[in-house]
C-alpha cells in the first residue's frame, strides 16, 4: 500500500537567521531526525566551508506535556511521567520528585532509605554516564568501545529489573519512601557488576585515552571557559570540566553524601575531552561510593510510618477497616499534600535536576515544573559549537550529553 | 550561614521585597514587576548570585492578578537558593527580561512565553521553542484543555 | 511496502515460477534488511541494547542502521513522535522508496501511550501506515526480536512484484 505524498509539510520552526553574513556561506539543516543529534535536536548551521559561523539550536521535538499531564494525576500517579524525563538515569528524577513532595508534607525519609537512594542514584548515574560516553565515541567510530560499555550497561539494566521489574523506566521511588526491598542476593551480584566495570571501563581507557585519533578529535574542541559556563546556566559535569568542583552532592549534601568519602573530578579546559574524562572519572567514584553505601547499609524499616503517604501493609487492609479505607483513600485520591510551594534540586547525572512544585492542599499537584539541566545546556550549546568545523559539531553534542525527554519534558 | 546571607539580603533589600520569607530553604521575595531589574542586579553584582536557574510561571484563574512569575538564583559561592516572586495581570503579562544579565534566560524566557504567554520586555526572540509554529494557545494555561490538540499533519483513513 | 498476500494457490507453469521469485525475493529481503532507526525517546536505550552484542540484530541481518531514508528500507520509529515531530517523520516516509516497512517501536509509537495531551501524536499510524507494533514501554530485547522475526515471516510470505504489478 502505498502513501500518496502531500503537496506540502509544514516547517514546525522559524530559524533565526535565513540571510547569509558572508559571501558564499551556506546555511544548514541538521536534524532533528539525525544520529548524532540524540534524536530531536535541530542545528540551522550557517557555515563557511567547513567553519561554523553561527547555529541556531532548536529543541522541541519531544515536548510531551509532562507539566499539564501532572496537573491531573494524583502525587504518586505521576511518578511514571517523572521517570521518562531524563530516561538514561531514571531513578535519579523519581527520588528528587519524591525528595520535593516529601519537603513539602514535612516527612523525614528513614536512614534505610535514605541509604538505598543514594546508592541507586549513584547506580543510575553510572548507566547515565556509560550512555553518554558510549554513544559519544560510537559517533566518533568507536564502535568497540561503544559496544563494551552498552554491555554493562545492560548488566546493569537487569540487575535493576531483578529489584524494581522494569529496565530502562523504572518507577521505583514513592512518596516517603520505596516501592519494596532488596530481593535475596541482589547486593552480591552488585558487586559483581561492580568488579566487572572496573574492567570494560579500563578496557576503554586503554582505547581511546591515548589515542591520537581520539585526541585531535576532541581536545580543544567545543572549549567553554567557567565565567561563561555559569552565565549560560551550565552545570554538572560541563561546569566541572571547566575546573571548578561545583557538585550539589559536596556543596549542599543530601540524602547520604555527607557520610560518604568521594572525590569530585574536575577539567582543566572545559573541551570535549575533559568532559570526557569527567564522566569516566565519575563512575569510579560513584562505584567507590556504592561500595561505601553497601558497607554502610542500616537495617530497620524501609518506607515511612505515616498515614499520609505510605500504604498499610496488605494483611492489615485485608483485616482491619481503618486500613482498609487509608489503602482506598491513597488510591483514589492519592496523599494528601498541604498548600505550599518548594523548590527542591538534586545532582542528576547531567547537573542540578530541580522540582518547582506547588500545591493547593488535596490529591493532584497545581503545578509540577521541572528544571532540567539538558534544556539550559540546549541555550548556551552555541557557544561550544560556534567557530569550531562542522564534523565537531558530533563530538561536541555527545559531549554536552542532551537527553530529550529531559530538555523538552 | 544561609541565614547570615538571608538577613543581609532582606536588610539591602527591605522595602522593596515584601514580606521576606525563608520556605524550605529557600529565601523568598515577593516584589513589583516594575522593580524587578534592580532587585536582580543586587543579586547578581552585590550578593553573588551568578546562575540563573529558573523562570516559570503559576496560573491561578481565579486571582486577578492572575499569574505568578517566578525566578530562582543560585550562588555558586555561597551555595544558596533565592526565589522571586511577582505577579502580573492577565490582560498585560509582562515583566522585564533578563537575557541582558544572565545569557540562560533567553530559552527559559522562551518556554514561559510559549506555556503561558508571559511576554518579556525586551527580548526580541520570543519564538516558540517547546511548540511549533501555528500552534495557538498556552497550554499551560489552566483554561487550556489537556485534548485539544493541532495537528501540522493530516490523520490518514486508517484503513488499510 | 509489498504487495499483501491472498493471491490464488498456483496452478500452473507461470504460477510456479511466480511462488517461486516470490519466495527467493523474500527470502532475500528479508534477511537484509536496512533499519532507520528514527529514534526520539526513551525506547532508545532499548533499541540500543537490542543492536548491541547481548541481544544482537545482527543476527538477522537488521543491525546495519542506514541513517539516509534513500538507502533504507526498515523505517523503525522509535519513542513518541510529537506534532511537532510529525512532518518530519511524514517526509522521511516519503523519502524512502519501495518496497519499505514500519516498525512502530514502543507504546509511544503505537498509540501516543499514556502521553494523551496536546503535544503527542496518538500513534504513528495517524500519518503513515505501519506493519508491525512492537508494545511496551519500553519493550523488552526479547519482544523486539521477536517482533522483527514476525516481521520477517511476513515479508518471506509477501508478494513481491520487481518488473510490474504481475510479475
Amino acid at each position: 500500500m502505498s502513501l500518496p505524498p502531500l503537496d506540502s509539510l509544514p516547517n514546525p520552526i522559524r530559524p533565526a537567521f535565513t540571510e547569509h553574513s558572508r559571501e558564499g556561506s551556506v546555511i544548514v539543516n541538521i536534524g532533528p531526525s539525525h544520529p548524532a543529534t540524540h534524536g530531536t535536536i535541530q542545528i540551522v548551521a550557517e557555515l563557511s566551508g567547513e567553519r561554523v559561523l553561527r547555529t541556531d539550536v532548536h529543541c522541541g521535538y519531544l515536548h510531551r506535556g509532562f507539566e499539564k499531564e501532572c496537573e491531573s494525576h494524583t502525587w504518586h500517579n505521576l511518578i511514571p511521567y517523572v521517570d521518562r524525563l531524563n530516561y538514561c538515569s531514571a531513578l535519579i528524577n523519581d527520588f528528587a520528585y519524591c525528595e520535593a513532595v516529601e519537603k513539602l508534607m514535612g516527612i523525614e525519609i528513614t536512614p534505610r532509605c535514605r541509604h538505598l537512594r543514594t546508592l541507586l542514584g549513584e547506580y543510575s548515574r553510572i548507566a547515565d554516564h556509560l550512555t553518554c560516553t558510549a554513544a559519544a565515541l560510537m559517533e566518533l567510530g568507536a564502535m568497540t568501545a561503544f559496544l563494551y560499555l552498552v554491555t554493562i550497561r545492560d548488566y546493569i539494566y537487569e540487575h535493576l529489573a531483578d529489584l524494581t521489574g522494569a529496565r530502562v523506566t523504572y518507577s521505583y521511588g514513592r512518596i516517603g519512601g520505596l516501592a519494596h526491598d532488596l530481593p535475596e542476593g541482589w547486593l552480591k551480584r552488585l558487586g559483581e557488576i561492580l568488579d566487572e566495570m572496573d574492567t570494560f571501563t579500563g578496557r576503554v581507557h586503554g582505547l581511546v585515552d591515548r589515542n591520537r585519533i581520539f585526541i585531535d578529535r576532541m581536545r580543544d574542541v567545543g572549549v567553554i571557559s567557567t565565567a561563561e559556563a555559569v552565565n549560560w546556566g551550565f552545570t554538572g559535569p560541563i561546569l566541572r570540566s571547566t575546573g571548578v568542583p561545583r557538585d550539589l552532592r559536596k556543596d549542599t549534601p543530601y540524602l547520604a553524601y555527607a557520610d560518604l568519602d568521594f572525590e569530585v573530578p574536575v577539567g582543566i579546559k572545559g573541551d570535549n575531552y575533559d568532559r570526557y574524562y569527567v564522566r569516566m572519572r565519575e563512575i569510579d567514584e560513584s562505584a567507590h561510593m556504592i561500595r561505601q553505601l553497601v558497607e554502610m547499609l542500616p537495617e530497620g524499616p524501609l518506607c515511612v510510618d505515616d498515614r499520609r503517604c505510605t500504604f498499610p501493609d496488605k494483611s492489615l487492609v485485608y483485616s482491619e477497616i481503618e486500613s482498609l479505607i487509608n489503602h482506598f483513600k491513597l488510591v483514589m485520591e492519592g496523599p494528601q499534600v498541604p498548600p505550599g510551594e518548594v523548590y527542591s534540586a538534586q545532582e542528576g547525572a547531567n547537573g542540578e535536576l530541580g522540582f518547582f512544585i506547588v500545591s493547593v492542599g488535596g490529591g493532584v499537584p497545581w503545578k509540577v515544573h521541572c528544571r532540567a539541566p539538558s534544556f539550559v545546556h540546549m541555550g548556551g550549546a552555541h557557544r561550544m559549537l560556534d567557530g569550531y568545523q562542522l564534523a565537531d559539531i558530533v563530538p561536541t553534542f555527545g559531549s554536552i550529553n542532551m537527553i530529550g525527554g529531559e530538555c523538552d519534558r | 550561614m544561609d541565614d547570615a546571607v538571608f538577613n543581609r539580603i532582606r536588610e539591602r533589600l527591605a522595602g522593596i521585597a515584601g514580606e521576606a520569607a525563608v520556605a524550605h530553604g529557600i529565601l523568598v521575595l515577593e516584589i513589583e514587576p516594575t522593580r524587578l531589574l534592580e532587585v536582580v542586579r543586587a543579586l547578581k553584582d552585590e550578593f553573588g548570585f551568578d546562575m540563573f536557574l529558573d523562570v516559570t510561571a503559576v496560573d491561578w484563574p481565579q486571582r486577578e492578578p492572575r499569574f505568578d512569575v517566578v525566578w530562582h538564583f543560585y550562588s555558586t559561592r555561597e551555595f544558596v537558593r533565592v526565589r522571586v516572586r511577582t505577579r502580573v495581570q492577565f490582560a498585560d503579562p509582562t515583566v522585564d527580561t533578563l537575557t541582558k544579565l544572565y545569557g540562560s534566560a533567553n530559552y527559559m524566557e522562551r518556554e514561559c512565553h510559549d506555556m503561558y504567554g508571559i511576554v518579556f520586555r525586551g527580548n526580541d526572540d520570543l519564538r516558540p521553542i517547546l511548540l511549533y509554529e501555528g500552534f495557538e494557545g498556552h497550554p499551560l494555561r489552566k483554561d487550556y484543555p489537556k485534548h485539544r490538540e493541532q495537528p501540522l499533519v493530516p490523520y490518514r483513513d486508517p484503513k488499510p | 511496502m509489498s504487495v499483501p498476500a491472498g493471491r490464488p494457490a498456483p496452478s500452473g507453469a507461470f504460477e510456479f515460477l511466480t511462488t517461486k521469485k516470490d519466495e527467493f525475493v523474500g527470502w532475500a529481503r528479508k534477511f537484509s534488511l536496512f533499519p532507520y532507526p528514527f529514534v526520539t525517546a526513551c525506547c532508545a536505550m532499548e533499541f540500543m541494547s537490542v543492536s548491541s552484542t547481548l541481544y544482537d540484530t545482527d543476527r538477522f541481518g537488521a543491525a546495519l542502521p542506514r541513517f539516509t531514508p534513500r538507502q533504507s528500507d526498515l523505517l523503525m520509529v522509535v519513542g513518541t513522535v510529537t506534532h511537532k515531530q510529525a512532518p518530519i517523520l511524514r517526509k522521511v516516509y516519503e523519502q524512502m522508496c519501495e518496497p519499505k516497512w514500519v516498525i512502530a517501536f514502543g507504546v509511544c509509537a503505537t498509540s501516543g501511550g499514556f502521553y494523551q495531551n496536546y503535544a503527542a501524536l496518538p500513534g504513528i499510524d495517524k500519518i503513515i501506515p505501519v506493519d508491525l507494533y512492537i508494545p511496551g514501554c519500553p519493550p523488552r530485547p526479547e519482544m523486539v526480536i521477536d517482533g522483527i522475526m514476525k516481521l520477517q515471516d511476513r515479508i518471506a510470505g509477501d508478494r513481491h512484484p520487481i518488473v510490474n504489478e504481475r510479475f
